[in-house]
């Protein structure tokens, strides 16, 4: 992205302190739910907490009605990151406060990944990882066969690269020219065995999604200015005739400092005391 | 100088793209999905790279724009299918039913099932039906991993005909279904324009000494057995479990408490699929009834043409009347 355009997407101060905001409250919240789970992907969220912001806040076309067949979707790939979108979906009204408070509890639809059967405002579930490309693809050429405008974004993992299935839909969409896909690669490091480049290295990653067929934006998925103008972009550009990934360099448990540096807490629990601290140090920062 | 050839002059040389001449009842499908079509419903079909095999090209040519070409990535269409189906647009999808039965089974499962969708999945070319394209393109387990699927109904039509009154039909199921049909060569039995009702066993013989329950290609070889012994004044019955999931559950035990002996016969290992089906009922309801069930014998297919390979499985009626006659004595 050259920086003239950078500049026309970039959002104002004011967005930028709300999105900030909203990235922080997605961590803390993430830690609330995951006290009560006792089990939980804290850092898997906290390296996309600027994603999510970002799209829910500022880039997705949404109503109040979950339903709305004009709306823009958002799928995840990496649906284990599941915990720091539900709280979203109550701020926004699609889900009751009451509900969100009892995240994994006996009967209640918020699960460790997303259903759309059991969650209003979830545009599809997941937890196997691979699907979620294809999902969308199928969205994008749907809302094509019926005129409609909405945008489909998808967040993949970085060791979800590693599923076969990503690439037969990046093959398909590029050769469908889906312009209003938008894959966003939550590019962190780490998969549960160790760094992706360790456990079954990826790169180069921008130059794959380019040979197939893809345009491809490299950000600091933690700079929400950077992020939200990268993607506001990808919805806008109506000319563009490919879909388009962004690679989001990002560090898995963002916010947290031991986090940041031990990939161990791909899954994992904060006693309450530990998790005040960790709210702690996510409130003395801005990120 | 050679002299090159327009196209080859015998009028018995064919290519792929003339395979819809060749595999009249796959013809059915694109009727089906042609007349939901006219009759304003949202559906669109796609295939992977199997367009001619499955006659999908036929639909593709009359409506361009509701046809998708997957190229060969079956997980991604099934994946892609669910997507589709969540913006209120019904996608049949088609592809070998060898590849749909295993190869998509998860995504099946995840994408299409438990999100309840209603995607149609079209496994054509199942059972042994591709003869000696060996066993990666047979399909004898597909009734069995669909079939423990929650929520995914499964039918199994005997030939194109009932096919495209299932797809018909299927407009005003708003579950997800997976199809298990042939490969467009079987001698008709049905009526296109007949009903097809999901769920209801369809009868065509009462007997007392046997009753088969079949699905697919050997229905319509029991139908003529059933016909040649009965003529003969013996007593054999025939039921076309034509939906084996929800299996007729009442068709079952009318059938056990009318004969002797049931006898289900099957394009499929005879583990998982109609037999079992069958088998899960009477033992549900206590019926001590003898059960013979025919199909493949967990075993892997010889390499043959299909039609030699139905005779050496005892698929055909040939076969059908030699066990039915040992059976009854």
């Amino acid at each position: 992205m050259n920086s003239a355009l950078r500049n026309d997407f970039r959002p104002d101060e004011e967005t930028i302190a709300r999105l900030r905001d909203r990235a922080q409250f997605v961590r803390l919240e993430t830690i609330r739910l995951i006290e009560i789970a006792k089990v939980g992907h804290y850092t898997s969220v906290f390296s996309a907490a600027e994603i999510f912001a970002a799209l829910y806040y500022d880039v997705m076309r949404l109503s109040d009605d979950p339903k709305w067949a004009d709306r823009d979707r958002f799928l995840m790939g990496k649906g284990h990151a599941a915990v720091g979108l539900f709280p979203i979906l109550a701020d926004l009204g699609y889900l009751p406060v009451d509900v969100l408070n009892g995240y994994t509890r006996f009967g209640n639809p918020l699960g460790d990944h997303p259903d759309m059967r059991k969650v209003p405002g979830v545009d599809f579930s997941s937890g196997s990882i691979g699907h979620a490309l294809s999902n969308g693809l199928g969205m994008a050429l749907a809302g094509r066969m019926q005129g409609r405008s909405f945008t489909t974004f998808v967040m993949l993992g970085d060791g979800e690269m590693q599923e076969g299935q990503v690439w037969e839909a990046a093959i398909g969409a590029a050769h469908h020219k889906l312009n209003r896909l938008v894959a966003i690669v939550d590019r962190n490091g780490y998969q549960l065995d160790g760094a992706v480049d360790d456990v079954m290295g990826i790169e180069p990653l921008d130059e794959k999604w380019r040979a197939f067929g893809w345009e491809v934006h490299v950000v600091d998925g933690h700079d929400i200015a950077e992020l939200t103008a990268a993607l506001r972009r990808a919805k806008a550009d109506e000319a563009r005739t490919r879909p388009c990934c962004i690679i989001a360099r990002t560090l898995k448990g963002k916010g947290v400092s031991y986090m940041e540096t031990e990939p161990g807490w791909h899954l994992g629990y904060l006693d309450p005391s530990d998790a005040d601290a960790a709210r702690a140090e996510i409130l003395s920062k801005v990120i | 100088m050679s002299q090159a050839l327009a196209r080859p002059q015998s009028p018995n040389s064919w290519h792929y793209r003339e395979l819809n001449q060749k595999n009249p009842g796959l013809d059915h499908l694109s009727n089906g999905l042609i007349s939901l079509v006219e009759a304003g419903h949202p559906v669109m079909a796609g295939s992977a790279d199997l367009q001619y095999s499955n006659g999908l090209n036929r639909f593709a040519a009359r409506y361009p724009d509701r046809y998708v070409g997957f190229g060969i990535s079956e997980q991604n269409m099934v994946s892609a299918a669910a997507g589709i189906a969540t913006t209120g647009m019904m996608p049949y999808v088609a592809t070998f039913a060898s590849f749909l039965g295993l190869l998509t089974c998860e995504q099946i499962r995840m994408d299409v099932a438990y999100c309840a969708l209603p995607v149609r999945l079209i496994g054509h070319h199942t059972g042994i039906s591709m003869g000696f394209y060996g066993t990666s393109h047979h399909a004898t387990e597909d009734i069995g991993t669909m079939r423990s699927i929650a929520d995914l109904t499964v039918v199994s039509p005997a030939d194109g005909p009932q096919l495209e009154a299932a797809i018909r039909a299927s407009i005003d199921h708003d579950r997800p279904i997976y199809f298990r049909t042939g490969r467009g060569r079987e001698p008709d039995l049905y009526d296109p324009k007949a009903d097809f009702v999901f769920g209801k066993a369809i009868e065509h013989a009462r007997g007392e000494e046997l009753t088969i329950i079949a699905c697919g290609l050997p229905v319509h070889p029991a139908v003529q057995v059933a016909e040649r012994l009965n003529a003969a004044g013996r007593s054999v019955g025939v039921i076309d479990m034509a939906t084996v999931k929800p299996i007729d559950r009442d068709a079952v035990l009318e059938a056990a408490a009318r004969s002797k002996l049931l006898m289900t016969i099957e394009e499929h290992n005879i583990i998982g699929g109609l037999g079992a089906a069958v088998a899960e009922v009477l033992a549900d309801e206590g019926v001590g009834k003898r059960l013979i069930r025919h199909g493949i014998h967990d075993e892997y297919a010889l390499i043959a043409p299909p039609t030699h390979l139905y005779a050496h499985y005892k698929l055909d009626a040939k076969g059908i009347e030699e066990l039915v006659l040992k059976a009854i004595g």
